[in-house]
């Protein structure tokens, strides 16, 4: 009797541990750390030398084309319908087209986006958005150089990564199905997520935070100032939804927390890295990017490449920075592109045009059904 | 009828006649027919029931009951009734409380918090009807108070996080929610929300009761079966009549530390520390947010938090700068 419960305990305790290794996304020693702060502050960076070469190895930067040859016409003078940039060279112009279709439609083509039969032709809907894009690709190389993308820049490949649709983009998560009535509902939380990295925080803190152009500067603060109580504060449920966009950045750059807080005193400036200045402006770099250039692009995208909610594709960390703190080892992919770093076209009076009435079918992306355009 | 005293031993001592205790007053009775168990023998008697029920062990049980209804089927409702994630999502799965805007409302709407309130109220009861007969059962064993009073202590705690912080907050949004990972991430965002509860000295002197405990039991649980060769188990034995086990434990701590509890103060010792973990843990939530909001910037303020050098430039808050942003 004793024995045959020594084995079955034995062996269930076995099953568990096997269990366990398998399936709790361990790292296998040895672990590296890099300090970043004062000694003893516990300001480290952990990481495995292996995963860092992974990520190092899946974040190659793409050799930039051969320059152009100098001179000749004007883009905007060749072709008909040159928008943003009609002030390149012609040139210029086809390396930079050659090379977005590298960056964004590598197995499309050019097809992707032209009507071959009349390249000016604005009938895909994909060209309207790649316009917009450069725009915007333009607006982050100039506008955000000194506060965040530094002399590093984007170019397309920096979220599309040789794919039409970025990898890392995200749409509102309106959580699942309620049964309603009296029912609890369950705060937009409590379900394994990876937006908050499986924890049990609110799942669609980005659409708070990160989604919202006009949203209040002091949003996402919610510790006291004052040692004392001054005034009512911030409820805890705000807390949770800081946190979890904490865990957002945290995962999307492939840090800890001590990568820009030191985490005795999350909201103290003083003590913190210079690495939470950037991502501080990162943020509002992602609700400029949201709010001025993805939403207004809402009625372009055919009901296929919207959300459940006919939310436009959005971006946050994860869409450029892919797990590394640098995207794309750092590596200054603007540089050979100074058609991407400074604005042509003075924003605002370029808002996109709205999809046809009837959005022509496009080869190779499924036409949209018949769900009304939002 | 002999008694068998014991803490730990590899013998399963199996009574012919089942042991039954001291006869009851008369009107009530014990429940169950006594068996004997080959697991429970393992880690302790082997003889199960009979239980004493008594209507307040009943209402307590069907409070109980009532309550883990209620936020077990509400988690299954929020993944829809779905039985397969029920099981997949269960340790994320929670009853949250109603939200900021409800305040103390007595009762919110049930989508929006009611059923936490409804729960609470009957997890309460339960749990205060359960200290309740543990105090009755104790005096009709002729008992002392100790486990009730131990027992009303980490009531205390209980009661603070759910319902006494929340009342002087003004809001039941500043309760636990009901659920296994959530109330664990509410524990850190609460900690993250007043300025690192680390700083907080009740949660510090928690902290020591908490981690004093283990290492006091350990300690003791350790001597007591090092001398149980010698008969050190029966404690009671050894208080009344000290016998070589106590002398060598004693003499145990005395040289290897120069001093020695006793067979009794021991368990002073024990019941203090525990006791003392969830009171003084209790009074350090009871401060957060209702005197003190910040506990990091208290510590600052009263010289506990040291100060380090700056390793990098003056990093200043960019909302204080003009133009932070194009």
């Amino acid at each position: 009797m004793k024995t045959f419960f020594v084995v079955l305990g034995a062996s269930i305790a076995f099953f568990l541990t096997v269990a366990m290794f398998g399936t709790a996304g361990w790292e296998r020693p040895p672990l590296a750390t890099t300090q970043n702060g004062f000694r003893g502050t516990g300001m480290d960076q952990i990481h495995t030398r292996e995963a860092v070469a992974e990520a190092r190895a899946a974040n190659a930067a793409p050799a930039p084309a051969e320059p152009a040859e100098e001179g000749g016409d004007l883009a905007g003078q060749t072709y008909e319908n040159v928008k943003v940039l009609s002030g390149l060279t012609t040139n210029e112009f086809n390396r930079l087209m050659v090379s977005m279709t590298e960056w964004v439609a590598p197995e499309q083509g050019c097809t992707y986006c032209h009507n071959t039969e009349n390249m000016a032709d604005d009938s895909l809907y994909q060209k309207r958005v790649a316009r917009r894009m450069l725009q915007m690709t333009q607006h982050i190389n100039s506008d955000w150089k000194a506060n965040h993308v530094g002399g590093t820049g984007v170019t397309c490949y920096t979220c599309h990564r040789g794919q039409p649709v970025p990898a890392n983009i995200w749409f509102t998560d309106p959580g699942p199905a309620r049964p309603g009535g009296f029912i609890a509902r369950n705060n937009g939380q409590n379900l394994a997520k990876p937006s908050v990295g499986l924890a049990s925080l609110p799942y669609d803190t980005l659409t708070e935070y990160l989604a919202d152009k006009s949203i209040d500067n002091s949003a996402i603060r919610v510790n006291a100032t004052t040692a004392l109580p001054t005034s009512k504060g911030k409820p805890i449920q705000d807390a949770e939804k800081t946190f979890g966009l904490m865990i957002h950045m945290a995962e999307g750059l492939g840090v800890n927390c001590t990568f820009c807080h030191n985490t005795r005193a999350v909201a103290d400036w003083s003590q913190s890295t210079p690495q939470r200045t950037t991502a501080w402006h990162g943020i509002r770099m992602v609700r400029d990017i949201n709010g001025n250039f993805m939403e207004p692009l809402t009625s372009t995208f055919p009901r296929n490449r919207l959300g459940t909610l006919g939310d436009v594709p959005k971006v946050n960390c994860t869409t450029c920075h892919n797990g590394q703190s640098k995207p794309l080892n750092g590596v200054p992919v603007v540089d050979a592109y100074p058609a991407l770093t400074k604005v042509t076209v003075a924003d605002g009076a370029k808002a996109p045009e709205a999809a046809p009435a009837q959005v022509p079918a496009v080869p190779g992306t499924p036409a949209a059904p018949s769900a009304p355009q939002p | 009828m002999a008694y068998y005293q014991n803490i730990f031993t590899e013998v399963q001592v199996r009574p012919v006649v089942p042991e039954l205790g001291i006869p009851l007053a008369s009107g009530s009775s014990r429940w169950g027919k006594p068996f004997n168990s080959y697991l429970f023998g393992l880690i302790g008697n082997s003889q199960v029931g009979p239980i004493y029920i008594g209507y307040l062990g009943a209402l307590s049980f069907a409070c109980g009951l009532i309550a883990f209804e209620i936020i077990g089927l509400n988690m299954w409702a929020s993944v829809n009734w779905d039985p397969v994630q029920f099981v997949r999502q269960l340790p994320w799965l929670a009853l949250e409380p109603p939200r900021p805007q409800y305040g103390l409302r007595v009762l919110p709407p049930l989508a929006e918090g009611g059923w936490w309130l409804i729960a609470g109220f009957f997890l309460t009861a339960s749990v205060l009807l359960w200290w309740l007969r543990l105090f009755r059962r104790a005096k009709a064993l002729g008992l002392g108070y100790h486990v009730p009073w131990a027992f009303a202590s980490a009531i205390w705690l209980f009661l603070v996080l759910g319902f006494i912080r929340p009342v002087l907050m003004g809001s039941w949004s500043e309760a636990v929610p009901f659920g296994i990972f959530p109330h664990l991430d509410w524990t850190a965002a609460f900690s993250l929300r007043y300025g690192n509860l680390f700083y907080n000295p009740f949660h510090m002197l928690s902290i020591v009761f908490l981690y004093g405990s283990t290492l006091l039991f350990a300690m003791h649980g350790g001597t007591i079966l090092a001398v149980s060769r010698f008969g050190g188990e029966r404690e009671i034995d050894q208080i009344v009549d000290r016998g070589t086990a106590t002398e060598r434990a004693a003499l145990f701590w005395r040289w290897t530390m120069g001093f020695n509890a006793t067979m009794e103060s021991i368990h002073r010792w024990a019941w203090w520390f525990a006791v003392l973990t969830t009171l003084t843990g209790g009074i350090g939530i009871l401060l957060t947010g209702t005197v003190v909001d910040n506990w990091y910037l208290w510590a600052v303020k009263h010289g506990v938090a040291p100060s380090y050098p700056q390793v990098f430039g003056p990093i200043v808050d960019p909302l204080s700068q003009p133009g932070g942003t194009p």
